[in-house]
C-alpha cells in the first residue's frame, strides 16, 4: 500500500465529547432519572453451588413502598440455548450456580426499602458440592455444573464440565523435537482477573402496558442488549428501543448483559421504571471476570536461536455456563513465531464461578504469558539475545501462522526491530532490576456495522453510527468522514444512535470500531460525495460522470467538461431542497478484512529482595497501528492495556475461599494499579498499513494488554535469578522464590 | 438510624450507653465503610466533630493533644507535631487516599480495633496516652491498654476516646513508621514496624519502642527488639537482633494480604529499616 | 423516621434539602440534587470516584453522610469551571488526550484542582501519590499526569 498523505488524519483535535465529560455533564448508566422512577435491588445467592429448594417472596411484597418482585419463576423458557444460559445467568433457576448468583429483584419508591425488602425473601437452599479451580473441575468426578453439555469427542478422562475442545497447528512436533538442542516444558496458572471498570453495571428500563419498552445502559453493544433482551422478555425487536449512555469502562466486560431482563421484568411487573445499578461488591460477584487458567507449554530451540518445535495444552475455566473462548488463546499462542512444527490444544471448563465474558483480548494474554516466559528462558539458557532470537523466528508477511491462515502484511519485525534500536533496549540496568520482553498479537475483527450521514444546509455533516464509544472513537469516525469528504473537522458531529434510529451494529469489542465504522463511513461520505456530484451536474447541466470531487468540492474532471469553479459541499448543501431534496449518505455492510496487530513490550522491574515489593521502573510499548487516525487515542490505548496486563501481572486475582465464596469483592483487596505504583509508559506508533481497510487501519485496543504479562514476568526472572510460574506475582510469592 | 450531633462529652457518653449500638462518628472512613458493606447497622451514630476541643492539636507539657475528630491531613499540616513526632504523623498519612486523609482520624483508626492500623504501632513506639471519658468521668490510659483483639478495644460500651496525648521528648529523638503494602498506596498494611529511639550525645541508642502492626491479632510492642538497640549505633548485629526479636515476636495469619511466613520475614526488615531512619531523624550518623 | 433537614452551599449556591440520616452526601448529590458529576465507582473510598471538596479539602463524597454538611460548603465537579470558561486542569486534560470513558475525569479534576491550590509546583511523583487515590482504568495514568502538570505550569505563569 503506497503511503499517503492525510490533511486530517494523524494529528490530535480535541474529542468532540471532551468538554461534557470533564464538567460533569455526560450522563452515565446510572445519571438518569425519570419520574415515578423506582429502585431495585438484586438478592445474590452467599453458596458458591445450592439448589433453590424454595423462595417466599410474600414478606417482601407485603413491605410499604415495594411495587414488584421477581425470581427466575418470571422468566418464561426461550429456545436458543445461549439467551437461556444469559438469562439464568441473569436470575437464577433452580440451582445458584456461584457466590453471588441472582436469585431475586425487588422493585421499590427507594433504594432503602430495596434493601430492607430484600432481607425480608426467604430462601430455602441445600448446598451442594462446589469446585473452583480448573484443573480439579476437569477431573472426573468433579461437582457438576450442568448436565448434557460436555464437549463432542471428549472422553471420560475428564469430568462433564468440559465443554470444549479445540487444536489448531500444523507440521509434526515430535519431529520438530527431536531436531532441538534444549527444550524447555513448563506449566503455568493464571489467577482470574476483573476487567475493572470504574463505572459499575448501571440501566433504566420502563416497559410499557403497550408492550413498548425503553431501556437505557451502559453497554458496548445496545444491538446485542436488544437482540437479547427482546428474546428474554418475548417482545420484538422494534418494540424496544435501547439506547447506550456514556460508558465508564468496558473492556469486554459490558458486551453482555447482567441486569437488563431484571430492570426490563421488574418494570413490566410495576408497571413503572425501574433503575438498576450494581454496587461494586456485586460487580466483581456476578458480573463478567476473565478466565483463570492452567497450562503447559514446551518449546523446543536450537542453539542458533531457531524453534524447531512449540506445544502448548491450555485449560481455561470461564465460570458456571457453557461456554467457548480458549480458541482464543490456542490461536494467539504462538502467532508471533514462524514455525514449522507447532501444536496447540485447548479446554474450555465449568466451575463455580462467575459467568466469564470477554476481557481484551480475551483468551490470549495467559496464553502469550506461558509461551513467551518459556522463550525468555530458552534464550537466558542458550544466552541468546531476546529481541534477536525473537526476530530470527518472527512471523512475516507470507508466513502461514500458528492458527492456519496466511499473513498478509503485518508489523511484527518493524516492531522487534525498533525496539531492539531503542534507548530503553541498551540502557544499563539498575540494581536489583531486570529487563522483559514479550511480544503480543491479537486479531482484530470487522463485524456489521450502520452508518448515516445527513449533510445539513449550512455545510455540516451530521453522522449517526450505531457503536457505543469507549475510548474516542466518535473522534476519529469525525476525522474520517472530514477527511473523506475534505472539509474541517469542526463541521462533523458523529453521535451514536439509539437502536431506533439506524440499523445493526455489531457490539464495540474486537478493536473493530475505528477500522469497522471507518470503513462505512468512508462508504458513507462516497455517497453522499456521489449525490453531491450528481447535485453539481444538475446545476451544470453537464454529465455526471463529468464531475469529480476534490478537497471537498464538486468540480468538473478535465476542461472538456466545462468551465465552471468549484462548488463546495456547503455550496451544494444550500441548495439542496431545490436540486432534489436533502442529501444524505449512507452504508450497511460486515467488512472483514481487519489486519491483525502485533505488538513488543520492553520493561525493566526492580523487586526488593528483602521484601519482594515490585516497582516498575520503565515501560516501552511498541505496537502496530495500521494508521494512527488520531495518535493521541492510539497512545491511550496502549498506555492503558499496558497497566492492565501490569496489574494482572503482579497483584490482580480472584482469590477463593474453601467455600467457593469470593473473598475480595471490592477495589481494597482486588489491587488494580494506582497512580503512584507506575512510570510515564512510552507508547511507540509502528505503522504498517492494513491493506483491507482504506487509509491502512488497524485495531488497537486490544494487542497491548498482551505482552505485560510475561514482560514483567521475565522482567521479574532476570531481577531476581529465579523465574515464577504462577500469576499474579504478589510479594510473597516472590519473596518466597528469593528465598 | 438516628444521626445525632454530640455538644458535649456527658452528652457523647450518654448516647452511647442510651442504645443497643450506638456508634462514633469523626471522620467515618471506617463505620460508613461498613454501612456500605451491610456488616454494620447502628441504631445511632453520634457525631463528635463539634465537641469543643475534639479538633484541636493542643501544646501540652512539652509534647501535643490530638482531639478526636483531628484529621489526617491536619496533622500532616501542624508543623510543630511532625517535627516532634514525625513518624507518628507519617503513620497516620499513609491511612487511605488523600481523599480519605481528609477525614480519617488517628483516634478513629485506633478505636477500630484493626490489627492493621497504620497509626498503632506509632503511637505505641510514642508511649502515646488515651484521654478515655465514660460514665465514671475521664481517665487517662496507654494506649496499648487499649488494644483487645481484631475489632474492638478495652473501651467499655459507653466509653470513647477524646484524645491522645503525643508526650514531649528528649533531644536527639527521633521516630519513624514503616508498612509494607503491594502497591505503594491504597492498601491495608501486610506488616508494619513503628520505632521511636532516643540517642545520647555520642549518637548510641539510650532509649528504644519498637512495635509491630498487622503481624498479630492487635499491634505490639516488641522489648526484645528494642533492648537489642540499646546501647547500640544501629551496627549490623545490633539490626539483626532486633529484626530476629520481631519476627520471633509475629503471631501472623494466613489471609488474601499475606502469609504467615511473609509476615514474619517482613516484619523484621521494616522495624530495621524503620530504626535506621528514626536513628537518622535522631540526628544519629550511619 | 422523619428525614434530616440540610442547609449548605453547593458550588456557591445556597441549597437545602431532605435527606435520610444514613444517606451519603454522594446520594444527595446525584439523587437529590441532580448533579451527577461525582460517580460512584465504589462506594467504599477506594476509588475516588466520588470526590468533592468539603470546606476545601478534598474527600471522597460516599465518606461523608448529608446530614454532616449542614453549614459547610461543598465545591462539586460542576462548579469548577467558570460561566466563561474551564479551567486550565479540565483544558489541559482535553488537550492532553487525558480521559477516554471519562467516568474517573470528574474525580480527577476535584483532586488535581485540590492539588495544584496547595502544592502549586508539584513533581511527578507528589501529584501521582497525591492522585493515588483516583483509580482509572483507562489511560494507565500517564497522560493524566502530563495533563495535571501542565496545567500547574501554566497557573504558575499566569499567576507569575
Amino acid at each position: 500500500m503506497t503511503k499517503q498523505t492525510f490533511k486530517i488524519l494523524g494529528s490530535r483535535p480535541i474529542r468532540p465529547d471532551g468538554v461534557e465529560k470533564v464538567t460533569g455533564k455526560a450522563l452515565f448508566g446510572a445519571d438518569k432519572s425519570v419520574s415515578g422512577m423506582l429502585h431495585a435491588r438484586i438478592l445474590r445467592s452467599p453458596h458458591a453451588h445450592a439448589e433453590i429448594v424454595s423462595i417466599d417472596t410474600g414478606k417482601a411484597e407485603a413491605l410499604a413502598g415495594v411495587k414488584a418482585v421477581i425470581t427466575g419463576d418470571d422468566f418464561a423458557p426461550v429456545e436458543n440455548q445461549e439467551t437461556l444460559y444469559t438469562m439464568q445467568n441473569c436470575m437464577a433457576q433452580g440451582r445458584a450456580l456461584y457466590d453471588g448468583h441472582a436469585v431475586a429483584a425487588v422493585a421499590a419508591t427507594s433504594r432503602k426499602i430495596a434493601g430492607e425488602a430484600l432481607s425480608l425473601i426467604e430462601v430455602r437452599y441445600k448446598t451442594l458440592p462446589h469446585v473452583t479451580d480448573v484443573d480439579e473441575a476437569m477431573k472426573p468426578g468433579a461437582p457438576l455444573l450442568h448436565e448434557g453439555v460436555k464437549g463432542r469427542h471428549l472422553g471420560d478422562d475428564v469430568s462433564g464440565n468440559t465443554v470444549s475442545y479445540c487444536r489448531f497447528g500444523h507440521g509434526d512436533v515430535e519431529a520438530g523435537f527431536a531436531g532441538a538442542d534444549k527444550i524447555v516444558e513448563r506449566s503455568f496458572k493464571t489467577a482470574a482477573a476483573h476487567q475493572g471498570y470504574i463505572e459499575p453495571h448501571a440501566c433504566l428500563a420502563d416497559l410499557g402496558a403497550d408492550g413498548r419498552g425503553d431501556l437505557w445502559c451502559s453497554t458496548q453493544g445496545h444491538y446485542l442488549v436488544r437482540e437479547t433482551c427482546a428474546e428474554i422478555m418475548q417482545m420484538e425487536a422494534s418494540q424496544l428501543r435501547v439506547t447506550a449512555s456514556e460508558i465508564g469502562g468496558g473492556f469486554g466486560g459490558k458486551t453482555t448483559i447482567f441486569i437488563e431482563p431484571v430492570a426490563l421484568m421488574l418494570s413490566r411487573k410495576a408497571g413503572k421504571p425501574v433503575k438498576v445499578v450494581m454496587n461494586r461488591d456485586e460487580v466483581f460477584r456476578a458480573s463478567g471476570p476473565t478466565m483463570s487458567s492452567s497450562m503447559d507449554i514446551k518449546i523446543g530451540m536450537r542453539k542458533d536461536g531457531k524453534i524447531t518445535a512449540a506445544q502448548a495444552r491450555l485449560r481455561y475455566q470461564g465460570g458456571a455456563f457453557p461456554y467457548e473462548m480458549v480458541s482464543m488463546g490456542a490461536m494467539s499462542a504462538f502467532a508471533a513465531y514462524d514455525l514449522e512444527h507447532v501444536q496447540t490444544e485447548g479446554w474450555d471448563v465449568m466451575t463455580n464461578r462467575p459467568k466469564m465474558i470477554s476481557y481484551r483480548a480475551p483468551g490470549a494474554p495467559m496464553a502469550v504469558y506461558a509461551v513467551e516466559s518459556v522463550v525468555d528462558e530458552l534464550c537466558r539458557t542458550l544466552e541468546l539475545d531476546p529481541l534477536d532470537t525473537r526476530l530470527k523466528n518472527a512471523a512475516r508477511e507470507g508466513v502461514k501462522s500458528s492458527y492456519g491462515p496466511r499473513f498478509k502484511a503485518i508489523g511484527l519485525v518493524e516492531c522487534l526491530e525498533a525496539a531492539r534500536a531503542h534507548p530503553h533496549y541498551s540502557a544499563p540496568l539498575a540494581a536489583n532490576t531486570g529487563r522483559g520482553v514479550s511480544c503480543g498479537f491479537w486479531f482484530n475483527f470487522g463485524g456489521q456495522v450502520s452508518v448515516s450521514m445527513a449533510i445539513n444546509t449550512d455545510g455540516t455533516v451530521n453522522l449517526i453510527e450505531g457503536n457505543p464509544d469507549i475510548g474516542g472513537s466518535r473522534a476519529s469516525i469525525s476525522m474520517m468522514a472530514a477527511e473523506a469528504l475534505g472539509i474541517p473537522l469542526g463541521r462533523v458531529r458523529t453521535t451514536i444512535g439509539d437502536t431506533a434510529s439506524i440499523g445493526f451494529s455489531d457490539t464495540t469489542d474486537g478493536s473493530r470500531v475505528t477500522f469497522a465504522v471507518g470503513i462505512a463511513t468512508i462508504n458513507a461520505a462516497n455517497a453522499a460525495i456521489r449525490e453531491m456530484c450528481k447535485r453539481a451536474a444538475k446545476i451544470w447541466e453537464i454529465d455526471e460522470d463529468a464531475v469529480e470531487w476534490v478537497d471537498g468540492a464538486a468540480q468538473p474532471a478535465g476542461h472538456n467538461a466545462g468551465d465552471f469553479p468549484p462548488m463546495s459541499l456547503a455550496e451544494i448543501a444550500a441548495t439542496s431542497g431545490k436540486t432534489g431534496g436533502p442529501i444524505a449518505g449512507h452504508h450497511e455492510g460486515a467488512p472483514d478484512k481487519a489486519g491483525v496487530s502485533f505488538g513488543v513490550h520492553l520493561v525493566d522491574v526492580e523487586v526488593d529482595p528483602e521484601t519482594g515489593f515490585t516497582a516498575i521502573k520503565r515501560y516501552t510499548a511498541f505496537q502496530d497501528a495500521g494508521k494512527a487516525i488520531h495518535p493521541a487515542y492510539v497512545e491511550g490505548q496502549i498506555q492503558g492495556g499496558v497497566v492492565q496486563g501490569i496489574g494482572w501481572a503482579l497483584n490482580e486475582e480472584y482469590v477463593y475461599g474453601t467455600d467457593g465464596r469470593l473473598q475480595n469483592p471490592g477495589f481494597l483487596d482486588y489491587r488494580i494499579p494506582v497512580a503512584s505504583d507506575l512510570p510515564m509508559i512510552d507508547a511507540v506508533i509502528i505503522e504498517v498499513p492494513n491493506p483491507g481497510h482504506p487509509f491502512g487501519v488497524r485495531g488497537v485496543g486490544e494487542t497491548s494488554i498482551v505482552p505485560p504479562l510475561a514482560a514483567v514476568s521475565n522482567g521479574v526472572a532476570q531481577a531476581i535469578g529465579q523465574r515464577l510460574f504462577e500469576l499474579p506475582m504478589s510479594p510473597p510469592k516472590i519473596l518466597k522464590a528469593i528465598s | 438510624m438516628r444521626y445525632v450531633i454530640a455538644r458535649s462529652c456527658p452528652e457523647a457518653v450518654a448516647l452511647l450507653g442510651g442504645a443497643e449500638d450506638a456508634r462514633i462518628l469523626a471522620g467515618g472512613s471506617d463505620v460508613l465503610v461498613r454501612m456500605k458493606l451491610e456488616l454494620q447497622k447502628p441504631d445511632v451514630l453520634i457525631d463528635i466533630k463539634k465537641i469543643a476541643g475534639f479538633r484541636e492539636i493542643a501544646a501540652e507539657n512539652g509534647g501535643y493533644r490530638i482531639g478526636a475528630a483531628v484529621s489526617g491531613a491536619e496533622m500532616g499540616e501542624h508543623d510543630g507535631l511532625k517535627s516532634l513526632w514525625p513518624g507518628v504523623v507519617e503513620a497516620v498519612e499513609l491511612i487511605g487516599s488523600t481523599q480519605v486523609q481528609g477525614r480519617a482520624t488517628m483516634v478513629g483508626n485506633l478505636c477500630n480495633g484493626s490489627p492493621a492500623a497504620d497509626s498503632v504501632p506509632a503511637m505505641l513506639a510514642a508511649a502515646a496516652v488515651a484521654r478515655v471519658e465514660g460514665p465514671d468521668g475521664t481517665r487517662d490510659v496507654p494506649v496499648h491498654a487499649l488494644l483487645d483483639k481484631p475489632g474492638s478495644t478495652t473501651l467499655g460500651k459507653a466509653e470513647l476516646v477524646s484524645s491522645v496525648l503525643l508526650p514531649a521528648r528528649p533531644l536527639r529523638s527521633g521516630d519513624a513508621y514503616l508498612r509494607f503494602i503491594p502497591r505503594t498506596e491504597m492498601d491495608i498494611a501486610v506488616a508494619s514496624a513503628g520505632v521511636s529511639l532516643s540517642l545520647d550525645e555520642n549518637g548510641v541508642v539510650s532509649a528504644a519502642m519498637v512495635a509491630l502492626g498487622a503481624v498479630a491479632p492487635t499491634a505490639v510492642l516488641v522489648a526484645k527488639a528494642a533492648n537489642a538497640l540499646l546501647g547500640s549505633k544501629l551496627d549490623t548485629a545490633a539490626l539483626a537482633a532486633c529484626a530476629t526479636a520481631c519476627s520471633a515476636a509475629c503471631n501472623p495469619i494466613d489471609d488474601k494480604r499475606g502469609t504467615v511466613e511473609f509476615r514474619t520475614k517482613v516484619a523484621g526488615v521494616l522495624a530495621s529499616r524503620a530504626a535506621k531512619i528514626a536513628y537518622q531523624r535522631a540526628g544519629g550518623t550511619l | 423516621m422523619s428525614k434530616v433537614h440540610v442547609s449548605t452551599t453547593v458550588n456557591g449556591d445556597a441549597v437545602e434539602f431532605l435527606c435520610e440520616s444514613d444517606e451519603t452526601l454522594l446520594d444527595v448529590l446525584r439523587d437529590r440534587l441532580n448533579l451527577t458529576g461525582a460517580k460512584e465507582g465504589c462506594g467504599t473510598g477506594d476509588c475516588g470516584a466520588c470526590s468533592v471538596s468539603l470546606d476545601g479539602r478534598l474527600v471522597c463524597s460516599c465518606l461523608v453522610l448529608g446530614a454532616e454538611v449542614e453549614g459547610s460548603a461543598i465545591e462539586t465537579v460542576e462548579g469548577v469551571a467558570t460561566e466563561d470558561a474551564l479551567h486550565p486542569i479540565q483544558r489541559h486534560l482535553l488537550e492532553n488526550a487525558a480521559l477516554q470513558c471519562g467516568i474517573c475525569t470528574p474525580g480527577i479534576v476535584v483532586a488535581a484542582k485540590a492539588l495544584l491550590q496547595k502544592h502549586p509546583d508539584p513533581t511527578e511523583e507528589e501529584v501521582r501519590y497525591w492522585l493515588a487515590g483516583n483509580l482509572c482504568r483507562c489511560t494507565g495514568y500517564d497522560k493524566i499526569i502530563r495533563a495535571v502538570l501542565s496545567a500547574a505550569a501554566e497557573m504558575r505563569g499566569a499567576s507569575a
